[in-house]
């Protein structure tokens, strides 16, 4: 089945102060089909946000610069009119951010916020547009949606907020949902409703997810493919049960490592050395040899290849296998 | 043993609203007969959701904000009855680090100065002797001497959370009381930072207050863990205790409610339904009644005491009926080869624990990465 969303060699460069160059997404391939969801993981300043700002078209079109090519079900987004990209956000596309108070418009009720969707895009007349909207805020388990659908999003707590957020999101049934960091801003038990509520909406439509996020754990409760970024590339992709079990880039490893375990008490947490690389002048060779504890001068010398482990499995990384290094 | 810091039924309303004619309209219950007590050398844990008081309860410690009513004692002292003197003296002795390292450091001072400036305030060091003792704090946080000449902002977001860890610890405290430290950091950053708090725990027997909402971390770092919801503690255990079984049905929702990083992990997890009730008209009774799967009538009308039971202390009216809590999911271990590529992590900075941890000075320019 040909995916749903195909993103090829994405570039994004934004244009700073005194002609400074960011690079902030450089050559990202990644495709998600219908009814999977696809995690993507990295820390702030991987480029991770900045992907799919791009897909939505929401980068500033002054001081940013976008190649490449992103598909969706055949239409080539880049090269979209801005009419009509308008016409497909909030209708087969839709976008979850992570803080909900922001977000919202705080001088319209939650009610109005998703009426005007359905009208915009559906057509629909007001009274049936609020009939909808009620239903919707039923289907993300809002309590007693007839009165909270009147209510103005300082109304709601965050949990609400963002369950309102979500009901915005899916009002026209998209096709494609992008959730950057949904429950970043929210308490544990929170979170817990919310991801709850995802894996419900996963299956019970065939929508295709993105799941922005630097949470390793969400990752691995709503995933099905993860894509591992940094300094702007995807350094790793995998089916979520191979990376947590056999992650093939040393990123991916340090990630995992730093991660305070449950199961036992560690001395020590894993430490990935230094820092992220300025992307206005990223090393020559590998983004991650100067941080990797394995890198040698080949790693330093040139961009490492894309190395296949399995089919679905590939890592961005000279190095791979890494289970050489330790045999 | 004596405990260094003892608080015993602090209490602290705050007046939201007051009517015409200066009458409390409305008070928040922030903190509501709140006790524990921390040994010196020891790591205590302050949990709970937004809202629940933890950091009013670090405020109220330190005399930051004054306590309706209670008691304070820091190594057998009382500390509401310091005078201004005393309580510059006692300062010296616990000091505090924030969680946003952005807002913390006075952006037009440099790090040596901000450095300096306690030693200034609380010690008789001749301002020559500061230098070298601002060197040797930027030493023991894994700074480089260079960073005293730079100001805050040409730092990142990791490399500013050691500046105030070692503000705090230029006056030799006893007790430091972290405020979500590390929830404002990347992961792999937030994982130097923590192997920095233990180790600088070990080396110069400090206690800590560890106030977060991550419990993973939490299980990291703790001795010993307070659960608070809503104002008051509903279970303090060591840490070990607290999350193999929970008793309290609140600690054993926050600890479900962990996503861990294991795909396979199949747990009962016990989801929490509706929010937590304002602060403003808490629920009667057991405050965690309006949320808890075990409610039954007594729980709506009594408040539970916190009753301890061999040094693992819970307020819940019910935990010796309830069931015993299925939390031993903790997701898998990773398989020996995993294992020994991440301990290849461990151990570079094990060889270089004062140097190279953060590279001065690319910490600005990988912020301005991030935005466009």
């Amino acid at each position: 089945m040909p995916a749903l969303l195909e993103i090829d060699d994405l570039k994004v460069t934004f244009h700073g102060d005194a002609g400074r160059i960011t690079r902030a997404v450089d050559g990202v391939s990644l495709a998600v089909a219908r009814g999977r969801t696809l995690g993507v993981v990295g820390e702030s300043g991987s480029g991770k946000s900045v992907t799919f700002l791009a897909v939505m078209g929401l980068l500033p079109p002054r001081s940013s610069h976008v190649s490449g090519h992103i598909r969706f079900d055949g239409l080539d987004l880049l090269a979209l009119p801005d009419r009509a990209l308008r016409d497909l956000r909030g209708d087969r596309l839709a976008m979850i951010f992570q803080e909900p108070m922001t977000s919202l418009n705080p001088s319209l009720t939650i009610g109005e916020q998703i009426i005007e969707v359905f009208v915009r895009h559906r057509g629909l007349p007001r009274d049936k547009a609020r009939r909808e909207a009620i239903e919707m805020l039923r289907r993300v388990r809002i309590p007693s949606p007839e009165q909270r659908v009147d209510d103005y999003p300082h109304r709601l707590s965050g949990g609400m907020r963002q369950r309102a957020m979500i009901a915005i999101a899916l009002a026209c049934h998209p096709e494609l949902i992008i959730a950057d960091e949904p429950t970043t801003a929210l308490d544990v038990t929170i979170q817990a409703q919310i991801l709850d509520l995802l894996r419900d909406l996963k299956s019970a439509s065939d929508a295709a997810i993105v799941l922005i996020t630097h949470d390793l754990g969400v990752i691995a409760e709503v995933a099905d493919d993860v894509a591992v970024m940094y300094a702007g590339e995807v350094v790793e992709q995998a089916p979520v049960a191979a990376l947590f079990a056999a992650p093939e880039h040393p990123y991916t490893v340090g990630l995992l490592g730093s991660l305070p375990r449950l199961d036992q008490k560690a001395d020590q947490l894993a430490v990935i050395d230094g820092m992220v690389p300025d992307m206005s002048a990223p090393p020559p060779g590998c983004r991650f040899a100067p941080r990797c504890p394995f890198a040698d001068d080949a790693c330093r010398a040139a961009p490492p290849p894309v190395v296949q482990v399995s089919a679905t499995h590939w890592s961005r990384c000279y190095k791979t296998p890494l289970a050489r290094l330790v045999a | 043993m004596s405990a260094l810091l003892e608080v015993e039924d602090l209490v602290r309303h705050f007046v939201v609203r007051r009517s015409l004619f200066g009458r409390p309209l409305a008070t928040v219950q922030a903190v509501d007969g709140v006790s524990f007590s921390v040994a010196a050398g020891e790591t205590l844990a302050l949990v709970g959701e937004s809202g629940c008081g933890k950091t009013t309860v670090s405020r109220l410690v330190l005399r930051l904000i004054e306590p309706t009513s209670g008691k304070v004692r820091f190594d057998g002292q009382d500390v509401l009855a310091f005078d201004a003197a005393a309580l510059r003296r006692f300062r010296r002795q616990a000091q505090l680090v924030f969680q946003d390292p952005y807002g913390s450091l006075n952006p037009r001072m440099t790090v040596g100065e901000i450095l300096a400036e306690p030693l200034a305030l609380h010690t008789a060091l001749p301002p020559r002797k500061r230098a070298v003792r601002v060197a040797e704090l930027l030493d023991t946080v894994g700074l480089p001497g260079v960073a005293a000449r730079r100001y805050p902002h040409e730092f990142s977001g990791g490399q500013r959370q050691r500046v105030a860890i070692a503000r705090a610890l230029a006056v030799e405290p006893k007790l430091v009381i972290c405020d979500e430290p590390v929830s404002a950091l990347d992961v792999s950053i937030r994982s130097q930072i923590l192997n920095l708090l233990r180790e600088l725990q070990r080396r110069l027997g400090l206690a800590y207050i560890f106030i977060s909402h991550d419990l993973a971390v939490v299980k990291h770092i703790a001795d010993r863990v307070a659960v608070m919801n809503l104002g008051r503690i509903v279970e303090t255990a060591p840490a070990e205790q607290l999350f193999a079984q929970p008793r309290h049905p609140y600690s054993h929702a926050l600890i479900s409610a962990i996503p861990l990083p294991d795909p396979a992990a199949r747990r009962d997890r016990l989801v929490l339904q509706g929010d937590l009730p304002s602060p403003l008209a808490p629920p009667p009774g057991c405050r965690f009644h309006t949320r808890c799967p075990h409610v039954i009538a007594r729980c709506r009308a009594e408040v539970p005491a916190l009753i301890d039971d061999a040094g693992h202390a819970t307020a819940c009216h019910r935990w010796t009926e309830l069931p015993p809590a299925a939390v031993a999911a903790t997701g898998a271990s990773p398989s020996p080869a995993l294992e020994r590529l991440m301990a290849a992590f461990t151990r570079v900075s094990d060889v270089e624990p004062a140097h190279g941890v953060d590279k001065v000075g690319a910490g600005s320019r990988h912020d301005n990465c991030s935005a466009p």
